[in-house]
């Protein structure tokens, strides 16, 4: 065991609403100061508004190596797209 | 299931220039490479603090202080960003930590050269600083993920720490006669220890082309000191001041400066430990280490003892 605490991920959220990004990690004992920590090394010059803080292995990562059957967006499925279907002449706003 | 072949997944990644990332299969070389730079790198930012750290309490005013300070902070914030990265490839921030402690990694040459004047500060501020941002730029594109973001939230915070050295360097350079020839003192000391810094020449660098081929580093050293002294040796001369290189001298048909070769020996030297400053840059990180235990220590403590009392 660490004696500077265990690995927490950071997410930093540039402006409220917009989602939050991963941008690196620190190291903690607690949540608190993970939370403080992050601030410090991540958010010193405007980088966000908000901070999220996870305990890095809460994160559950899918593998490289599933990345063709994983994520097939299932491209045949075209009905799946507004662009399958058509609409009459003159109909606007849809 | 086909099989998937994670060499050439790695190599096909690589010619796309898309990042490998940590969960990525990657041959265990490219691994040791990239911890061994990253680390490297990460030292160097931590071990950079020192020599400056030397002159926060006698900075020549207030505003100086400040700004000082502040580069500071970030280089330590730039050392754990890349400790971080580093972390990702499966080895622990003790191990890191313990690598450097026992001289097994190394860090910049540049940081075991002592900082005499204040002069020192502008001129590490804008050499130095300049040397690395050379390096940093590059290191945006490197196809390791983690460390290619770390070096952009780096270079964005870098170009401060250049531009505060060079306001420094203007000033004495326009000063009384006395600080004119301090800038000139701390110019003379710092030009050539700066220009190793990139490293040995191509012919001679035993990682150089491997790293380009694992587009780990996207350009040689040899490159980036040409650029860097194409860039800086206008800037110096603005000033009124001049380097202490007799071979240097702008090439028209080569558009790019002539310039003379750094002592390797003397770079050689350094880098395996016999520098003016390599014993007490190391012992300073490592005391500061040691006395640092109670407060990781009572940290430890004191989230136990929160833990305890919302059971």
């Amino acid at each position: 065991m660490s004696d500077q605490g265990i690995v927490w991920e950071v997410f930093v959220q540039k402006k409220p609403g917009q989602p939050f990004v991963h941008c690196g990690n620190v190291h903690a004992h607690d949540a608190e100061l993970a939370l403080q920590n992050a601030r410090d090394l991540y958010a010193r010059r405007n980088e966000g508004t908000a901070l999220w803080v996870v305990p890095a292995k809460y994160i559950v990562a899918s593998s490289p190596e599933d990345v063709g059957p994983f994520f097939d967006p299932a491209n045949e499925k075209i009905y799946r797209h507004p662009t399958f279907y058509t609409v009459p002449e003159g109909i606007s706003h849809m | 299931m086909e099989n998937i072949n994670f060499e050439d997944n790695f190599e096909s990644k690589l010619s796309r220039n898309e990042n490998i990332e940590p969960k990525d299969w990657m041959p265990e070389d490219y691994r040791k490479a990239n911890i061994r730079q990253i680390s490297q790198h990460a030292h160097s930012e931590i071990i950079g603090m020192l020599p400056e750290g030397n002159w926060i309490t006698r900075a020549p005013s207030l505003r100086r202080k400040m700004v000082l300070l502040a580069k500071v902070q970030d280089e330590a914030g730039h050392g754990l960003y890349l400790y971080s990265a580093c972390e990702t490839l499966g080895i622990s921030r003790e191990e890191i930590l313990d690598q450097l402690y026992t001289g097994k990694a190394k860090y910049s040459s540049i940081f075991n050269y002592p900082t005499l004047t204040w002069a020192d500060m502008g001129a590490i501020g804008w050499l130095v600083d300049g040397a690395a941002i050379m390096n940093q730029v590059m290191l945006q594109r490197t196809s390791y993920g983690p460390y290619a973001r770390a070096m952009v939230r780096i270079c964005k915070e870098e170009s401060f720490h250049q531009r505060q050295g060079y306001e420094i360097m203007c000033t004495l350079a326009k000063g009384s006669p006395a600080q004119k020839e301090m800038a000139q003192d701390a110019l003379n000391r710092w030009w050539w220890p700066t220009l190793m810094m990139f490293g040995p020449p191509d012919k001679e660098s035993i990682h150089t082309a491997q790293a380009v081929k694992w587009k780990i580093k996207r350009e040689t050293n040899d490159q980036l000191r040409q650029r860097f002294v194409n860039q800086t040796v206008p800037q110096g001369e603005m000033i009124g001041l001049t380097f202490p290189d007799e071979k240097l001298k702008w090439n028209e048909s080569k558009k790019n400066y002539d310039f003379g070769e750094p002592n390797w020996e003397e770079f050689q030297n350094v880098i395996h430990g016999n520098g003016p400053c390599n014993k007490e840059r190391l012992s300073t990180r490592v005391t500061a280490h040691k006395e640092g235990k109670w407060v990781r220590e009572a940290l430890e403590a004191y989230a136990n003892k929160k833990k305890k009392v919302a059971a």
